[in-house]
């Protein structure tokens, strides 16, 4: 994806969307590095991928905010954007520390894992209400619209997924297994809207929309 | 209960965005005009792109090599073909505006992959003049 990006000089243009996908190939490689040398099994591997997946995360709703910053860069609404998306991280990090409050053993291990799943509806949320405001201001741009949406999907999948491990923890291992799948459709999906479509490209938001508008 | 709740609204959510995605594809090739050799091949330009086409148009697009840059969105707008076929058989049947729109997304669907086989055999024709070339 960031190599579409980068050979269609929407690099810069999207500098935090290309900066997630870097970072997010940096950890896989970590990822497999501490499999191959601890296994699957151990305690290293464990407290890896969920501490590296909190961080993704974290990124990811910064990605989704910089999208905001895309759609209402005409209301030069930067400050505002960055401010809420500051104060609703906070928010959604003092919930999951009240929920995993009462866990006496590995706490902070505790937190991340909550942090990531709220996150991961908390960004769904936020995909949603920026996709109202895109049909709100009739943003034409197929690029931006495409890249909001795959995040939609993306975002909305994760949140279920964990809401299922949730609901049935006795068949976690099987929703485990889906994140893998889900995990591929977020950069095959910006990718395409890089390598596909030019930033002129236009397209009538209401024509896309479930409910017609 | 909670994550009870937190799923159906996933689920919601996830419905519109797919919809909207999908139809975000498929208006990005309504706007491509076929080639003579497809509308002959397909039947669309003669009569209309009509959703009962769907799979037809898909077996010319599987005779096709696989194309790696628009298999992805070949499979999402073929669930969505299929989610559109389960709102036809179900709830549209009890109204008649619904039944008009899942008709007109599937014809729209169907077009999409006559510009869809339309890339592939340009990308096909292209290797082969490759080929001959070295």
């Amino acid at each position: 994806m960031v190599v579409c990006a980068i050979k269609k000089g929407a690099f810069r243009r999207y500098l935090i969307l290309n900066l997630y996908m870097a970072a997010s190939v940096i950890v896989t490689l970590g990822r497999y590095r501490v499999l191959h040398q601890y296994g699957i099994s151990s305690s290293e591997y464990c407290y890896f991928y969920y501490y590296s997946d909190a961080l993704l995360t974290i990124f990811l709703y910064f990605a989704l905010t910089s999208l905001y910053a895309h759609v209402f860069s005409d209301m030069d609404a930067h400050r505002l954007v960055r401010f809420g998306a500051v104060g609703l991280l906070a928010g959604t990090g003092l919930f999951s520390y009240l929920v995993v409050q009462q866990s006496n053993a590995r706490m902070i291990t505790h937190f991340v894992v909550e942090l990531s799943q709220n996150l991961y509806f908390v960004g769904l949320v936020l995909t949603y209400v920026l996709w109202a405001a895109i049909l709100k201001m009739r943003e034409s741009r197929t690029q931006l619209i495409q890249l909001v949406l795959s995040l939609g999907v993306y975002f909305s999948l994760f949140a279920a997924t964990y809401a299922l491990r949730n609901l049935f923890p006795s068949k976690s291992g099987l929703f485990a297994a889906l994140v893998q799948p889900i995990g591929v459709v977020l950069p095959l999906a910006w990718a395409y809207a890089f390598w596909r479509l030019s930033s002129n490209d236009r397209v009538v938001p209401a024509r896309l929309a479930v409910v017609p508008q | 209960m909670m994550a009870g709740i937190i799923f159906v609204c996933s689920v919601v959510f996830l419905l519109q965005f797919f919809v909207s995605y999908c139809r975000s594809l498929i208006a990005a090739s309504a706007k491509q005009a076929l080639s003579q050799e497809v509308q002959d091949f397909t039947g669309i330009g003669e009569k209309p792109a009509a959703g009962d086409d769907f799979a037809r148009v898909l077996q010319f697009l599987h005779m096709c090599p696989d194309n790696p840059e628009d298999r992805a969105r070949i499979q999402a707008v073929g669930a969505y073909f299929r989610m559109l076929n389960l709102v036809r058989s179900t709830v549209a049947k009890l109204a008649p505006a619904l039944r008009a729109w899942t008709e007109y997304e599937r014809a729209q669907c169907t077009y999409f992959a006559a510009v869809a086989l339309e890339r592939r055999i340009a990308v096909s024709r292209d290797m082969l003049a490759h080929q001959l070339d070295a």
